[in-house]
């Protein structure tokens, strides 16, 4: 009796490390493939040709993606300038003036919001906002004043939702102390609980950048695909997604180890904003 | 309750299995599959024909994507399908691949129905689009940037107007991009300033074509040679295809297969 | 000059109120105008027939098919061996260099742009092991997607089963995998299938790694190696090639319908538990 017990647990154990050694398995070869692709031509061309190159033209040998990097930046920007500030008076707004009724209805709602298809923003977006900037603005509408407000609506379930996170997290002692000593409802959200909060509400804005600069399809939709730095934000201009989408299809050669390396730009930025995002919510934590 | 737990993660695990296991079977052996890929001028007629096709051939099944002229070329050299379809001529390395004239296209340059100019010169085109002529109060009409269109680097489209227009002079690269016929023709439809090229079969009421030097593109006009920016559709394979292949393409050269492509305005590959 | 703070509170007040509102706005516009737009040309004739003409007339059957099919095919696959994982990672080992690697690489691709998901997964399923476009690979390259999603909400809901539980069935006699079974898995079922649904949510709606991997064939998918549409692809094309706003609308309800339709079952699996377990 216990041999067959005994047996039965081997193999589970064996299958469940099977399972896990899969999902390494899985996990890496996205990682070393992107790697393995994209590392040569950073030899090839150099680091700081492809980095800091002002030419994209991989047919005719220039792998210059700065334009691109500049782009994915300022879209990036664009999109918290809108997103952050809007995202973060409504997490204020839901954690310290609303019932428990509405933060009760906020999460679901949320949560359905950022589940809607990136497609379906950029497909708004192309309906509506990119003729508002033509026509109000000036311009071809595709520009990055229009990506930045797609952008910035796209983060904000995710700057609310954690902001918001962080400020219910501050204790109740710390507002009913404030109060007790005279303070305003403002002054106590301003000195005390956003302070408190701070590294999580950091770290809604870094995240939500990350869900900036990797966005493709709402951007291809609306950012007109021009490969210059934009002069003005009514300017058309081109990201490292977007990029990547346009020229997948049909790139060979140099120029498809040229999009692995665009990639591997993409992972580090994107790599790089996660583990800082990490390190502020571990700060909270600790606190 | 715990056991409803457990059964519902079961049956998640194992609902998508009887999937899986009735699709390939049986249905796999009585069906033809042909995939083709490639331009995305080619593509709508390409459907259009393996709806016609597949109607007469039931156990037939013509899988068709977009991608552009080049990602249809590149695709077929890695046998990752068919057939590849091109709207332009093929380079290099490319001339491998045996080519099947499926018919002809004029490229057209659009505008949007609000914009009062009707007739450009080849050159003018060529100064736009290489960025010489930023605004169209150079080609008479109001003081307002031109918001030039052009296709991506690995469209045939692309590869074609260049050839027969920009001769060797580089595009702009503060242009606008699109990846698509049907996204360039959009976006010169919502646009009063904007100015593409698209495929002749896939204009209508939304856009405008211009004349060139004075001649309009139409099926007419692209006969007598006349209209000069014309380029062929053109399937290409890697060595021979395969019969179900071969069945399809016969159809797309055949009188009735022709008859739907001109009805879609372009021009057979016999006249 | 010195402003009554009083004063400066009410002003605040508003302003956020506002902000809030105009947020709120703006969500629910979103939701209104493809409710609006779409709902008219929503019918049965939609959902049951397939798209003709490049998708200008017809339905969108053969996508919603390919949709079910991908999704599905990469839930079965992912999650056994995201759970998988995620139960030995917390019951079978001790931490160690192996324990740290998975939970490197599960944070890690957290966040990965969906594009690279499609750079990687065209290059390597499509060209270079020869599927093609075709629904393996799609099933193949969304299955890597969600599986850091899976492993780590099945980590933090196993993490989250009180020890005395598993000691109580210990001391019961139990063996190690008749615990799991009987008091971890079921006790860490919501929080597990939550992340399951979140990830269903996820694949619904992801369009970069779709397409350039399972393709984009307006044939119905009948086999692993046949390309197909799923509806966030349709969509896609549909809108950016304007062939039919009509169409393009129903399909975003269609699409957003889904999602609310997974959100809710999460939400119900998530509350069903909590209020019995609390």
């Amino acid at each position: 009796m216990i041999k067959k017990a005994f047996s039965k647990e081997h193999f589970v154990k064996l299958v469940l490390i099977s399972f896990a050694l899969s999902s390494l398995l899985f996990l890496f070869l996205i990682f070393v493939f992107i790697l393995a692709e994209g590392l040569p031509l950073f030899h090839k061309i150099g680091l700081k040709n492809i980095i800091f190159g002002f030419k994209w033209a991989p047919t005719k040998g220039s792998f210059g993606i700065f334009p691109m990097i500049v782009s994915s930046f300022l879209v990036t920007i664009g999109a918290l300038i809108i997103g952050a500030p809007l995202g973060l008076s409504c997490a204020i707004y839901l954690s310290e003036y609303s019932g428990k009724r509405l933060k009760l209805f906020l999460k679901p709602a949320l949560e359905l919001l950022a589940g809607i298809p990136s497609v379906v923003y950029g497909f708004l977006g192309v309906i509506y906002i990119v003729p508002l900037v033509r026509i109000y603005f000036g311009g071809p509408g595709f520009s990055l004043l229009a990506t930045s407000v797609i952008l910035g609506v796209m983060i904000l379930p995710t700057v609310i939702s954690i902001s918001f996170d962080a400020l219910m997290s501050v204790p109740k002692t710390y507002r009913e102390g404030s109060f007790a000593m005279g303070a305003t409802k403002w002054q106590t959200i301003y000195k005390v609980i956003i302070p408190s909060a701070r590294s999580g509400i950091l770290a809604s804005f870094i995240l939500g950048m990350g869900r900036a600069i990797g966005e493709t399809m709402a951007v291809i939709m609306v950012a007109g695909n021009a490969l210059r730095i934009p002069t003005s934000i009514l300017d058309p201009l081109r990201t490292l997604t977007s990029n990547i989408a346009l020229e997948l299809a049909y790139a060979t050669g140099d120029h498809r180890l040229g999009l692995f390396s665009t990639g591997v730009v993409l992972l580090v930025i994107i790599m790089t904003l996660n583990y800082i995002a990490n390190f502020a919510i571990k700060r909270r934590v600790l606190k | 309750m715990p056991k409803l737990m457990g059964t519902v993660l079961l049956l998640l695990m194992v609902l998508p299995l009887s999937f899986g296991a009735c699709s390939p079977n049986g249905i796999q052996s009585k069906k033809h599959t042909v995939t083709v890929a490639g331009s995305t001028s080619v593509m709508p007629f390409t459907e259009k024909l393996a709806e016609h096709f597949m109607v007469d051939h039931p156990d037939f099944v013509v899988e068709v994507q977009g991608g552009g002229s080049t990602a249809g070329i590149q695709a077929c050299l890695n046998n990752t399908v068919n057939i590849g379809m091109s709207s332009r001529q093929l380079k290099g390395e490319e001339k491998i691949l045996n080519q099947i004239i499926l018919c002809y296209d004029g490229i057209s340059f659009v505008v949007n129905p609000k914009n009062p100019i009707s007739a450009l010169s080849l050159k003018d085109v060529r100064d736009i689009f290489s960025g010489k002529i930023k605004n169209w109060s150079e080609l008479g009409w109001i003081d307002r940037r031109i918001d030039a269109v052009t296709r991506e680097e690995g469209s045939g489209t692309r590869g074609s107007f260049e050839e027969l227009v920009m001769k060797g002079e580089e595009i702009d690269d503060g242009i606008m991009v699109q990846d698509s016929n049907g996204s360039v023709k959009e976006v010169v439809a919502t646009d009063p300033y904007a100015i593409g090229y698209v495929s002749l079969g896939l204009v209508d009421a939304k856009v405008k074509a211009v004349t060139i030097d004075g001649i309009g593109p139409s099926i007419d006009t692209i006969k007598l040679g006349e209209y000069k920016i014309v380029r062929p559709f053109l399937y290409v394979t890697h060595g021979e295809l395969d019969d179900s292949g071969k069945e399809f393409v016969y159809f797309a050269l055949s009188e009735a297969g022709q008859n739907v492509l001109k009805k879609e305005g372009l021009i057979g590959a016999y006249d | 000059m010195r402003v009554n703070p009083r004063f400066i509170d009410k002003f605040v007040k508003i302003g956020l109120n506002c902000q809030a509102f105009f947020t709120v706005g703006i969500l629910v516009a979103i939701v209104a105008i493809i409710f609006f737009k779409g709902s008219p040309y929503l019918n049965m004739e939609f959902i049951f027939s397939s798209p003709e003409d490049m998708g200008r007339h017809g339905g969108i059957f053969s996508t919603i098919i390919g949709t079910i099919f991908l999704v599905l095919l990469s839930i079965f696959v992912a999650t056994p061996l995201g759970v998988g994982t995620a139960i030995f990672l917390t019951e079978y080992t001790k931490e160690s260099w192996f324990t740290k690697t998975i939970r490197f690489g599960v944070e890690s691709l957290a966040g990965i742009p969906s594009i690279l998901y499609g750079l990687f997964g065209f290059i390597f399923f499509v060209i270079k092991l020869g599927m093609g476009w075709s629904l393996m690979a799609g099933v193949l390259t969304i299955t890597i997607m969600i599986l850091p999603t899976i492993i780590r909400t099945s980590e933090e809901a196993i993490k989250s089963v009180p020890r005395n539980l598993r000691i109580v069935s210990y001391s019961l006699s139990a063996t190690k995998w008749e615990t799991v079974t009987k008091v971890v898995l079921p006790s860490a079922g919501p929080g597990i299938l939550t992340g399951i649904m979140l990830s269903v949510g996820r694949a619904v709606g992801e369009t970069a790694a779709v397409i350039f991997t399972m393709g984009s064939s307006l044939r119905l998918p009948t086999s692993l190696m046949d390309s197909g549409r799923t509806m966030a692809v349709h969509f896609y094309i549909l809108a950016r090639e304007g062939i039919s706003m009509e169409k393009a609308y129903a399909t975003a309800l269609v699409l957003v319908l889904s999602i609310l339709c997974i959100n809710i079952i999460a939400y119900y699996i998530m509350n069903r538990v909590t209020s019995k377990y609390s």
